[in-house]
């Protein structure tokens, strides 16, 4: 047994040798959880992809796996893609994130990227996007074009990325107008488009007039426009097959921008590991076209919120902010930083009910 | 908390939709297994039926034919099943599993040109003053055709079960395979039209998923629910009117406990979706007690022998 | 017209072969379905089934493919005791869940202790939490005769629910930043089924699903409790006068899968996967229903249909990756596959020959 071991780490070290050698096109594995199908986020991952192979054309090479389970799954699929020679592996699900700590550390000359984790090693990257910018821009949307005070929210699973967009929406709706209400329903599922479609028309049924979703399918679009004078926005990916109404605007992944420059730095032997976390300025973050639906005023001021989170002048979560129960969080132009943000799990003033344990 | 947004004439009208994909692929699972065939294929056949009325309907403009298409196509993924457990003689439990994980995969494979598009509208029914009775217009009045024709072939079911010479001849073959034979039935010829039947049905209840309640295809869409009609069909004691009424539960739970949400009402969610389950293990336990359960062939090979 | 005749005793030539002319049967409507799909089908077909074994990197699938093999077999292990006797548990997925949980939350309740202990803890803990959810429905069985198919399955949405809720609330990480999933107890050393030998694939998952083969064999082949098994699945009636005790039977057949099921879902979260998460269960509880009967309820060709079904997964993501195959078509393939293993089972217990005249 002692001998098949030993084998096994000099083969290993082989598959190293194999990687590390130069070879004229650079390869780049990407790693999905669901079907590029999925119309949501595996499908603007791999539109990401696409954009890399649009770029670099024959200097590159792409390779991916889909519907890729988290645990040993992706593990072995990962350890697989940096045997065959990949240079950099793009991992783009939260629980890749220790299969990916152990590869990487395998494969000290092949480069990591984790998608929306926290944990980084050498040669392991995390990249992650502002989401809660673009539900600040929805935010200003909604508060203004409600007619009922009452704005829908569906949630997936009770994590900090969904809490964050949920507080950032809240916040700007009640900035717009103060009577504005949020009624937050949970699906616990991320992917389940019946169940969506009937969150969505519940929260429609109660008086809901805007619907948000953190859920990928377009199944609160359709049961929006089925109910008639209701707004939803985009999630993941455009969705511009709803518009003008129900859908007025969208929060689009596009992952495109980074892929490439993580490529080219792979190219120029220029990679170093780092934490990304960009937002609308750097174009991780997209805001779908605004309809028509939405009057002039209200479309420039969503735009002008859009300018100033871009430009760096305006901080989503700046401060006076309490959270729900009345204690401070943040003071007069104080702003957040990105560790509260990064494991957010209050609701901000204003917001009624509890977030499910 | 605020108990009074929740609008009950809207609540049962949509936990009527959220009920009718569950509705008839139970349909068509029970009348299988009334013929004493178990088969878990019933998530594979229903998926099959979305991407093959989606597809139709996008092409044809028709929601019609799409909906002809989805029971063709659920009927003849079917096909697959009855090759394996009748001709074959294979196990009924291990064809149904792999039934699924073929018609996730072949699925996928056909919709990969549909993803991300809008299909075209099936109206709804609209009958000038029917339709504006308040409370009972929108809760009888105000739905999609298919929805009808779910609550119709419960109907039909039942009285073809009940009162009719097939519906008895079905029976004995699903209670006591090799009596039926005996007394000169053609046992394996029944069962491939209850098999047939019930992809059929499971491909309608696919397309409603994807034509009507969501509208849209993706990969994976019907999330589970063919495990849930499965579920239904015991839950129902093989009786198609406690199928109806179960799906309404089924479906009930869920809107209601998303309804409870949307009001601020702080519930468990997680054990609020559990409790279809559980309910139906406690029926089943009820069930059991009196004889008139499961049929008794349910999941027995038939051969002929002389 | 054709006809099927019983045979007297299942032909040994077809049990071997069949599983072989399946094989390549699916090799070949496979080939088909790639070439549709525009991809060279002789280098996909190798690269499903000639790469994991034999190709260039062969020394690193090789122990994964023990890694993906052995809940596979270790579940189906006990899913065929069951099964030979015609007891239908179909819901090792939610034994397989429950081990996961129970064993698991054993470990964290010792954390941050570091004791030799701790992990034999867990694994009764797995063998536990498999063997209490398996008892529900043969405790229903045994005392109001409530169908076992049903009631197991019922119990793996209950399982599904309850891994999301400990995810998301119990067993969260506290150091996790928020998101679900418990602490990864492949850095507790105390906690963590490694590799016994490094980069070997060997964990005590592997060992135990060779142990289960064993016993598994030696019960069925010399053991009375293993000729009542048999012959309850054989002979229901004849176990009758045999003075063979159903409800024993159901008790032991159920609750060693049970206990099975969770061990699988044990070494699972302590080694390979290492956390418990709200997508923990990948299916194995229903694969291992379909690798039961490709290897004929066999402890033996359990194996020998694990090492299929594992070759299967590991060969299709390096096709996925290597030609772009998508995913779809790999579960395609192994549906055929499946499709094919069962349908010419046929052969084995039936004899086709032409006849005349006669009505089936």
């Amino acid at each position: 047994m002692k001998l098949t071991s030993l084998l096994a780490t000099a083969a290993l070290g082989l598959g190293l040798a194999t990687a590390a050698v130069a070879q004229d096109k650079t390869k780049v594995g990407f790693v999905y959880v669901g079907p590029v199908g999925d119309g949501g986020w595996t499908y603007e991952h791999d539109q990401g992809r696409k954009a890399v192979v649009a770029e670099f054309g024959d200097k590159v090479e792409t390779v991916y796996v889909e519907n890729v389970a988290e645990g040993p799954d992706s593990e072995r699929v990962m350890t697989q893609m940096a045997l065959d020679g990949a240079d950099l592996i793009f991992t783009t699900s939260f629980g890749y994130m220790d299969p990916t700590i152990n590869v990487a550390k395998k494969f000290p000359n092949v480069k990591f990227e984790h998608a929306t984790g926290y944990k980084r090693s050498d040669n392991v990257s995390t990249y992650s996007a502002r989401f809660y910018e673009g539900r600040a821009v929805q935010g200003t949307i909604a508060g203004h074009m409600t007619k009922s005070n009452i704005v829908g929210y569906i949630g997936s699973f009770p994590i900090p990325e969904v809490v964050r967009g949920i507080n950032s929406a809240f916040i700007h709706a009640r900035k717009v107008n103060p009577d504005v209400q949020f009624k937050i329903v949970w699906a616990f599922t991320w992917f389940d488009p019946a169940k969506e479609a009937d969150a969505a028309k519940v929260l429609i049924e109660q008086g809901a007039d805007v619907i948000l979703q953190h859920t990928d399918s377009t199944a609160p679009q359709a049961a929006a426009q089925t109910a008639g004078n209701v707004i939803t926005f985009g999630q993941a990916s455009d969705m511009s097959e709803y518009g003008p109404m129900p859908r007025v605007s969208s929060i689009i992944d596009d992952w495109a921008p980074y892929y490439i420059e993580r490529t080219q730095a792979v190219m120029d032997g220029t990679w170093e590991s780092k934490d990304t976390w960009d937002g609308i300025g750097a174009g991780m973050v997209g805001i779908g076209e605004i309809s028509d639906a939405v009057p002039a005023d209200v479309k420039e001021a969503a735009l002008a919120i859009k300018a100033s989170l871009a430009d760096g002048s305006y901080h989503a979560f700046t401060g006076p902010i309490k959270k729900q129960d009345g204690s401070d969080w943040l003071a007069e132009g104080e702003t957040a930083d990105d560790g509260t943000l990064a494991g957010m799990n209050f609701y901000v003033e204003g917001l009624e009910g509890d977030i499910p344990q | 908390m605020d108990l009074s947004a929740i609008n009950p004439v809207l609540l049962i009208a949509s936990l009527m939709v959220a009920a009718t994909p569950i509705l008839l692929a139970a349909i068509g699972e029970l009348v299988v297994e009334k013929a004493g065939v178990l088969n878990l294929g019933v998530e594979g056949m229903m998926i099959v039926g979305a991407i093959s009325g989606f597809a139709i309907t996008v092409e044809s403009g028709s929601p019609w034919l799409g909906f002809l298409a989805s029971a063709i196509g659920g009927a003849l993924l079917s096909l697959l099943f009855v090759l394996l457990t009748q001709v074959a003689l294979a196990n009924q439990v291990a064809s149904g599993l792999a039934l699924t994980l073929f018609g996730l995969g072949f699925s996928s494979l056909m919709g990969q040109s549909y993803v991300g598009i809008k299909p075209p509208q099936m109206g709804k029914l609209d009958i000038p003053f029917l339709t504006d009775l308040p409370f009972i217009g929108p809760i009888l009045f105000g739905h999609d055709p298919i929805l009808y024709l779910g609550i119709a072939l419960t109907a039909a079911v039942w009285a073809l079960l009940k009162y009719t010479r097939v519906g008895l001849v079905l029976r004995a073959v699903g209670e006591n395979h090799d009596a039926a034979h005996a007394l000169g039935y053609k046992v394996v010829r029944i069962r491939i039209m209850a098999i047939m039947f019930g992809g059929a049905c499971a491909g309608l209840g696919g397309a409603y998923i994807s034509l009507i309640r969501v509208p849209q295809w993706t990969e994976g869409m019907t999330a589970g629910v063919g495990w849930i009609a499965l579920a239904l069909v015991v839950f129902a004691s093989w009786k198609p009117w406690r199928a109806l009424l179960g799906a309404y539960l089924f479906g009930g739970v869920t809107v209601v406990q998303l309804n409870l949400q949307a009001a601020g009402v702080a519930i468990p969610v997680e054990y609020l979706a559990m409790s279809p389950y559980l309910i139906t293990i406690i029926v089943l336990v009820f069930l059991s007690r009196d004889k008139s359960g499961a049929p008794a062939s349910l999941g027995r090979i038939f051969h002929a022998t002389h | 017209m054709i006809v099927l005749e019983k045979r007297p005793q299942p032909s040994q030539t077809w049990s071997m072969a069949t599983p072989v002319v399946a094989v390549l049967a699916t090799m070949f409507f496979g080939g088909v379905l790639f070439a549709a799909l525009g991809k060279n089908p002789i280098e996909a077909i190798m690269t499903i089934f000639w790469e994991p074994l034999f190709g260039e990197f062969s020394f690193y699938y090789r122990p994964q493919l023990l890694i993906k093999g052995a809940p596979l077999v270790l579940i189906a292990i006990g899913l065929s005791l069951g099964f030979r006797a015609g007891i239908w548990n179909i819901g090792a997925e939610g034994q397989y869940i429950m081990g996961a949980i129970v064993g698991a939350g054993v470990g964290l309740a010792f954390y941050p202790l570091e004791a030799w202990y701790i992990f034999p803890l867990m694994v009764i803990g797995g063998a536990f939490g498999g063997w209490i959810w398996a008892m529900i429905p043969a405790i229903l069985k045994v005392r109001f005769g409530t169908n076992e198919i049903l009631v197991s399955l019922m119990l793996v949405y209950v399982a599904e629910q309850m891994l999301a809720s400990v995810s998301l609330g119990l067993l969260k990480n506290p150091e996790g930043y928020g998101f679900p999933g418990s602490r990864n107890l492949q850095s507790w050393d105390s906690a963590h089924n490694a590799e016994l030998f490094a980069g070997s694939g060997m964990h005590w998952g592997v060992v135990t699903a060779l142990i289960a083969v064993i016993f598994a064999y030696v019960l069925l082949n010399r053991h009375m409790l293993g000729f009542h098994i048999r012959l309850t699945g054989e002979a229901p009636r004849a176990a009758k006068f045999a003075g063979v005790n159903p409800a024993r039977l159901i008790l032991f057949c159920l609750g060693a899968a049970g206990v099975l099921a969770g061990l699988a879902g044990l070494f699972e979260v302590a080694g390979p996967a290492g956390q418990i998460t709200i997508d923990f269960n990948v299916g194995y509880g229903f694969t291992a229903i379909i690798v039961a009967f490709l290897g004929r309820l066999h402890p033996v060709g359990i194996v020998l249909a694990g090492g299929v079904m594992a070759l299967t997964y590991i060969g299709g993501d390096i096709a996925q990756s290597n030609l772009g195959l998508p995913s779809a078509a790999i579960q395609v393939f192994q549906g055929m596959l499946l499709f094919f293993l069962l349908a010419l089972d046929l052969l084995t217990n039936y004899r086709i020959r032409l006849a005349s005249k006669e009505v089936a």
